[in-house]
């Protein structure tokens, strides 16, 4: 026999068990990861850790009363959670929301992406192997993002600021000012991060090529957002099936080729771009005005079901709403975008090995808050 | 050397998550009660000398000015305790900068989030894997009480049913301002404990027995 | 802008290949009989013209006397959806096919709605509790449970 025939090893997978309680598992997410040593060979989730009940909660609170709910769902982008609930309840009970509160709403939803994205790159690269240094750098940014919202509705984190008609509160005086402030510097920020990064030796090894989503397994899997751009589905809500005023701005919808961690992540920089410049744009354009409809409190909608949906920084939410005229939902259902983003983990990893694992789940960006409701 | 794959599984996955509902079903059944605050240092002291007590004072300041964190973020609050490491409201000025995953070397614990049945005896577990002496913050209105959630069927109302907390910060999510607070009167917390076990008391017990 | 096609405009053409397979045809949606479900799925999904290729969100609701299940189809080549309804009567055993064949997103949200509401999937490979434990009692989304 020779050496080689007599050092055959024969191994047998094993199971290992990412925990709940893990640094770059972005919350509490648990996954068992079959492994041949360190390659994958396949992956079970284990969600339910933060399952908080919240669409039963909704029948016993009333419609606007469930709004301070809906910021805890995706709680890095509440905004935009707010916005799709009011839109769906809007849609049933047939309000109009007058102008200048639409143009606040695309200013805060806008500038809640930018939010997000700075969050979701900066912990990306976290899970890359960059320990802190640009989730710092990220960090201070989205500080700057947050004090405007700070400025607008008092709140840091959950702001309850959209209402069923409109939103709660006029911008002070020093809002619009400042806003200014932020856009003419922000751009620059944008391209400092970017050139530190964009041709980083480390983030290409590891993030080009990795965790590659086709096209088809992408449409299929009902995935959205940066996620279905960056495999090449040319699919944003604000173009296709615009909401609110968004057919009156001009943007681009960036996207991918490859479908690695690469192409999302450059997605989500052109995204900020882009948001940068629909910003602006609303700015020039507000009207004065009332900022809220007329609307009861309690609000009765007349039965019947509407769905609504947007386009989130993480994909499409939606909340789809059974009414039976009294004054709680019969029945709310929030479409999840994290947890429909990751059906399609499992294809992407398998064959990689665990480092791997980290980084393509970092790039697919979700928050447990709304997996698991 | 050849190793023989004909071992199934210890356990297969529908075993694996049997076990671990039951696990969840006694740890709800048995956390009715809420576990009393620890605090020492309500104590009346005993006399002692003043060498032990300003040993006493070195530990709790050794102890008190770097406190290490475990991870433990389920929810929302998380994001303002990450925002009160950060670059802005830096807390690495109290000496606790350090997060690491292992609670092995962690002696804090900050309860960011809200606590699910499901969850709560992977806290416990990471509570007692901590090794003494350790403090537990509850952060926001979630982990004092269930919060906005309480009349959930999945959620436990306050940490305090699992896993004894010394301080408790409110806010939903409290800022990081008073995130920082809360840290500041669980350090005043610290400095008035006792570590150094009193030598006469613990002579005259073991004559005793 | 996305069409929401009616249920009329479809039902007709159901109803030619799958006769009998629509129980009820409202202003935006259709109810299917469950037992066609699968088959008037995957026309759906495969028909030139129709191409729902996209499944947006499948969810169940209490309506005491049934548990109604709703599917939102979109196609993203012609940009129109569709919402398409399937009911089961009776609180015991309700069941329904699975789509998990056409559409894989609807992995986890059918696994859901097992463990919230108590609607079985037949056909999906791992019909198990995805948020409660093993071992929970009761289906908490239903309007019994208290």
């Amino acid at each position: 026999m020779t050496t080689t025939e007599m050092m055959t090893l024969k191994t047998e997978p094993f199971v290992l068990n990412f925990g709940p309680v893990h640094p770059s598992t972005h919350g509490v997410y648990r996954m068992r990861a079959t492994l041949d040593g360190e390659v994958i060979l396949d992956i079970e989730p284990v969600v339910g850790y933060l399952h908080r009940g919240i669409e039963k909660l909704a029948e016993e609170r009333t419609y606007s009363g469930f709004i301070p709910l809906t910021d805890r769902l995706d709680y890095i982008s509440p905004m935009s959670n707010n916005l799709g609930y009011c839109l769906a309840v809007e849609k049933l009970a047939g309000i109009k929301v007058p102008e200048r509160a639409e143009y606040l709403r695309v200013i805060m939803a806008e500038l809640q992406r930018l939010a997000n994205h700075c969050i979701a790159v900066g912990s990306f690269l976290n899970d890359t192997g960059a320990y802190y240094t640009p989730f710092m750098y990220a960090f201070r940014e989205r500080e700057k993002i947050v004090d405007l919202f700070d400025m607008a509705c008092g709140q840091r984190l959950t702001y309850n600021y959209m209402r069923i008609g409109g939103v709660s509160q006029d911008i002070p005086d020093e809002f619009l000012p400042a806003l200014k402030r932020l856009v003419e510097q922000l751009p620059r920020w944008v391209d400092e991060y970017d050139v530190l990064l964009k041709q980083n030796e480390i983030l290409l090894a590891r993030t080009k090529g990795v965790g590659v989503l086709p096209r088809e397994t992408a449409i299929n899997c009902g995935i959205s957002g940066p996620v279905a751009r960056g495999s090449g589905v040319n699919w944003d809500l604000r173009k296709a099936d615009p909401y609110s005023i968004y057919d009156r701005f001009e943007f681009d919808i960036p996207q991918g080729e490859a479908g690695d961690c690469y192409d999302r992540y450059r997605v989500r920089i052109e995204e900020m771009r882009q948001s940068l410049r629909i910003i602006k744009q609303a700015m020039n354009d507000i009207p004065a005005g009332p900022v809220r409809a007329d609307v009861p409190h309690l609000i009765r909608p007349p039965k019947g079901e509407a769905y609504a949906h947007i386009e989130a920084p993480k994909g499409e939410l939606g909340y789809y709403l059974v009414s039976d005229n009294s004054i709680a939902p019969y029945r709310c259902h929030i479409r999840p975008t994290s947890l429909i983003n990751l059906t399609a983990l499992r294809e992407m990893v398998k064959g990689w090995k665990v480092a791997d694992l980290i980084a393509i789940f970092g790039s697919i960006d979700i928050t447990m808050g709304e997996v698991d409701r | 050397m050849e190793v023989s794959s004909d071992r199934e599984y210890i356990y297969t996955s529908s075993e694996l998550d049997q076990q671990e509902g039951q696990l969840i079903e006694e740890v709800k059944a048995g956390a009715r009660e809420s576990i009393p605050d620890p605090d020492a240092w309500l104590d009346e002291e005993v006399k002692r000398s003043i060498m032990l007590s300003s040993v006493d004072a070195l530990l709790n300041w050794a102890r008190r000015s770097s406190l290490w964190t475990a991870i433990c973020f389920p929810a929302c609050c998380a994001f303002e305790f990450i925002a009160a490491e950060g670059p802005r409201f830096d807390m690495s000025r109290f000496g606790m900068e350090i997060l690491r995953a292992s609670p092995r070397q962690a002696d804090l614990m900050i309860t960011a989030g809200t606590l699910t049945w499901k969850m709560a005896p992977v806290v416990r577990r990471i509570y007692n894997q901590m090794p003494e002496p350790k403090w537990v913050i509850a952060m926001g209105a979630c982990a004092i009480s269930g919060g906005i959630f309480r009349s959930s069927y999945n959620v436990v109302p306050g940490y305090n049913k699992i896993i004894p907390v010394d301080v408790y910060v409110p806010g939903c999510p409290p800022r990081p301002e008073a995130l920082i607070y809360g840290v500041q009167m669980l350090q005043k917390k610290i400095a008035k404990e006792h570590p150094i076990p009193d030598l006469p008391q613990m002579l005259q017990r073991g004559k005793k027995e | 802008m996305t069409v929401a096609l009616s249920g009329k405009d479809i039902a007709s053409q159901l109803e030619e290949k799958f006769p009998g397979s629509v129980e009820e045809t409202g202003q935006d949606s259709l109810v299917v009989k469950s037992d066609s479900l699968l088959a008037v799925a995957g026309y759906l999904k495969d028909t030139g013209s129709l191409a729902f290729d996209y499944l947006n969100y499948i969810t169940a609701v209490d309506y005491y006397s049934y548990f109604e299940v709703v599917y939102q189809l979109t196609s993203l080549k012609h940009n129109h959806s569709v919402i398409i309804k399937s009911r089961c009567y009776g609180r015991e055993n309700p069941a329904v096919p699975s789509v998990v064949g056409l559409w894989q997103s609807a992995d986890f949200q059918e696994r859901e709605i097992y463990d919230l509401m108590g609607i079985k999937f037949e056909g999906h490979p791992n019909l198990k509790r995805l948020f409660l434990w093993e071992g929970f009692q009761g289906h908490p989304l239903r309007k019994d449970y208290l």
